[in-house]
């Protein structure tokens, strides 16, 4: 589904990754860890289409198609989706409204009609109850006072709602308490299937307790150092980061 | 002849056709002298900087209307408040509408200030309150005291909530082409007392009218009054908005000001605190394009201490409109434990968009909050990559993000059906087509 070849990217001038290569199949979850600064949150937003980022080597293929040069709401359009570490606040626009602007944005793009009131609020119940969200919560404003839990809940609802190909899970279990992070990942197990594929980008191993990666790779000074199972999360939560460096060194 | 002489001299006529109240008549004969002497404010002024009325004046303007104008309720209909009931005193070219109207006397008063001027049971009211608030030495309430004869009339007496809204409307018909309107409002809140006041200048076709109006507020112990100010005018309608607040001891007023359209406009809030634990606040939302100006001058005067202010303006200025803020916050010595906090957050579409803005802190006494703060900015990269990164197209996530930046002027917005209101129009003007109902 993603394929990522020697990838380099700099933001201002500062080089941050140098050289990844990443190949994610359908129905797969990838869990990338790492270290602060070994450049995670830069590889997901350049994935995203995140034009801070400046992408000077490499290519990136969603499903054979080259999406490098795509904008941002191209890329969701061809079925990425990002849960951001600091979602934006958008005060006077409702949960629901927002979503229903987002999805109508990509069925625009394919060149369908909007989606049916009826229709929408059907799915939009439906994938409510899957993620045990109350319904009073998608009239509040988009992310406006939402506690940390509530913020995450909400990226993997909209990430139910549009129902990406490939989801990027950024640092969604930074700032979670022990329940939330069973809600939210509990969510995320229940949108896998076999034609969707999932990155978890992420430093600490707990959240692989509770969504069982298929692959670990760990990104050191902008580049993946190594690959393995489960396993090897396992073995970093243990040893820590200065292990795979001692390692590489 | 020039605009100046031409109100100089045409107000003997005024005279001859105008009531005889002998308190008004002096307050207009030493008001037309002040502005005499001052005429119209110009750029080298320092209120007047960034504002020239200058072409504004260089029009003649028909100053008394003909008084047949009539216009059919269903034409204007849509500029009224939905759904709920209201007093209303229309204004058709600066005439009394009473077809329009819906007026009282069943407890308040809701009627016409020639009205009041006219009958001598009002002379007690008048002469204690008409002209008191207005700051003797600007030139433009002068000119309209001078002229003042027609506008509404608003009396609240002590211990009452007026169960309506009420809604001060003024059209213009075009039948004159150009048209110099001085409406002058004088509206009274007595003691405990509560009213949803609503005020709109509206023209019904494109064409040149300036409207230089005097609002005078009085808010009695305990008074609540909340007032929003309409100005969504068309292209060539210019206003001049003078209004003038006293207040007195653990009174709110609230003044809202939604200025969307309109070719110049000017708003000069002037708030007295003459008692202790007043509050007053002041907020704007303006949405600019083409070449629409706006001044906004405020003047939040805290004579007397344990008061609050709040102003919280916010402008979104596109193509080559421009903006201008210059709020003013006096601490007098005896204000102690004054909170005074203004904020003027500005967003600039378009290059050739400009926005001044000038707080003035003038404080003298020594145990006060106060701040103030004033961003002009564009909308951030990261904020509008969420959005894109959901699908929403970098246009649309703009548009969203500036409905967003306008949206928390509208939440203190009391009246239900005026706040769904202007929300539509925030988003008709932003051109946000949310495909939802907001």
């Amino acid at each position: 589904m993603l394929t990522i070849e020697n990838l380099h990217a700099t933001v201002d001038g500062k080089s941050i990754l140098n050289g990844v290569d990443l190949d994610v199949k359908s129905g797969e979850v990838h869990a990338i860890m790492g270290p602060n600064g070994s450049g995670k949150s830069t590889l997901s937003s350049v994935i995203a289409g995140n034009e801070i980022y400046e992408m000077t080597e490499g290519n990136i293929l969603l499903n054979g198609e080259e999406i490098k040069d795509m904008d941002a709401e191209e890329r969701a359009h061809k079925g990425i989706f990002m849960s951001f570490q600091y979602p934006v606040e958008i005060p006077g626009v409702s949960v629901t409204n927002f979503i229903k602007t987002a999805i109508n944005s990509s069925r625009k793009a394919q060149g369908l009609s909007d989606m049916l009131a009826s229709e929408m609020l059907k799915k939009i119940r439906e994938k409510a109850e899957l993620l045990e969200i109350d319904t009073k919560f998608l009239s509040r404003s988009l992310n406006e006072g939402f506690s940390g839990g509530e913020k995450k809940r909400n990226e993997i609802f909209q990430m139910a709602m549009l129902e990406p190909k490939l989801s990027i899970l950024d640092e969604t279990d930074s700032g979670l308490d022990i329940d939330a992070l069973k809600i939210v990942a509990n969510g995320v197990n229940k949108l896998r299937n076999n034609n969707n594929a999932v990155i978890i980008i992420t430093h600490y191993q707990r959240l692989l307790n509770y969504i069982s990666p298929d692959f670990v790779h760990v990104l050191h000074d902008g580049k993946i150092v190594k690959s393995g199972t489960k396993d090897l999360a396992h073995e970093l939560e243990a040893k820590g980061y200065d292990w795979i460096k001692d390692d590489i060194d | 002849m020039e605009l100046k002489e031409k109100l100089l001299n045409s107000h003997l006529a005024f005279e001859e056709q105008s009531d005889v109240n002998e308190v008004v008549q002096t307050q207009r004969i030493n008001s037309l002298k002040v502005f005499q002497e001052k005429g119209f404010p110009t750029k080298k002024i320092e209120a007047w900087k960034y504002t020239s009325l200058s072409s504004l004046i260089k029009k003649d303007y028909v100053l008394f209307p003909k008084n047949d104008t009539q216009v059919e309720f269903k034409k204007i209909k849509k500029y009224f408040l939905p759904d709920i009931e209201t007093f209303k005193i229309v204004f058709i070219n600066g005439i009394y509408s009473p077809f329009l109207s819906d007026t009282t006397h069943d407890g308040l008063d809701v009627c016409l200030l020639s009205a009041a001027f006219n009958q001598s049971k009002y002379n007690e009211i008048i002469k204690k309150y008409f002209n008191k608030s207005v700051i003797k030495d600007e030139s433009l309430a002068s000119l309209n005291t001078a002229y003042a004869r027609e506008g509404a009339y608003i009396f609240i007496p002590k211990n009452m909530v007026s169960e309506k809204p009420i809604e001060i409307m003024h059209f213009s018909t075009g039948e004159q082409k150009t048209l110099w309107l001085q409406p002058r409002n004088l509206i009274i809140v007595e003691k405990n007392s509560q009213v949803q006041i609503i005020e709109r200048h509206q023209s019904l076709v494109d064409h040149d009218v300036v409207t230089n109006s005097v609002t005078e507020i009085y808010a009695h112990n305990d008074a609540l009054v909340d007032y929003y100010k309409i100005q969504n005018d068309l292209d060539s309608a210019s206003l001049i908005d003078n209004t003038y607040i006293d207040q007195e001891k653990n009174s709110h007023v609230s003044v809202h000001t939604f200025s969307f359209g309109g070719n110049l406009v000017r708003n000069n809030l002037n708030y007295l605190h003459k008692g202790e634990h007043i509050m007053s606040t002041l907020k704007g939302l303006t949405i600019l394009k083409d070449k629409q100006h706006i001044d906004h001058n405020t003047l939040v005067n805290h004579s007397k201490p344990n008061c609050e202010s709040h102003q919280d303006y916010k402008g979104i200025f596109s193509d080559q409109s421009k903006g201008v803020f210059n709020g003013k916050i006096f601490v007098h010595k005896t204000a102690q434990k004054t909170n005074a906090f203004q904020q003027s957050n500005n967003i600039l579409i378009d290059d050739k968009a400009t926005i001044n803005s000038k707080p003035q802190l003038e404080i003298f006494a020594d145990d006060v909050k106060c701040s103030h703060g004033c961003t002009i900015g564009q909308l951030n990269e990261e904020t509008l990559f969420y959005l894109r990164s959901r699908g929403i197209p970098r246009k649309e996530a703009k548009a969203l993000l500036t409905y967003a930046f306008a949206n928390n002027i509208l939440q203190s917005v009391q009246i239900n059906v005026l706040k769904k209101r202007i929300n539509e129009q925030i988003a008709e003007k932003l051109g946000v087509d949310l495909g939802f109902d907001l």
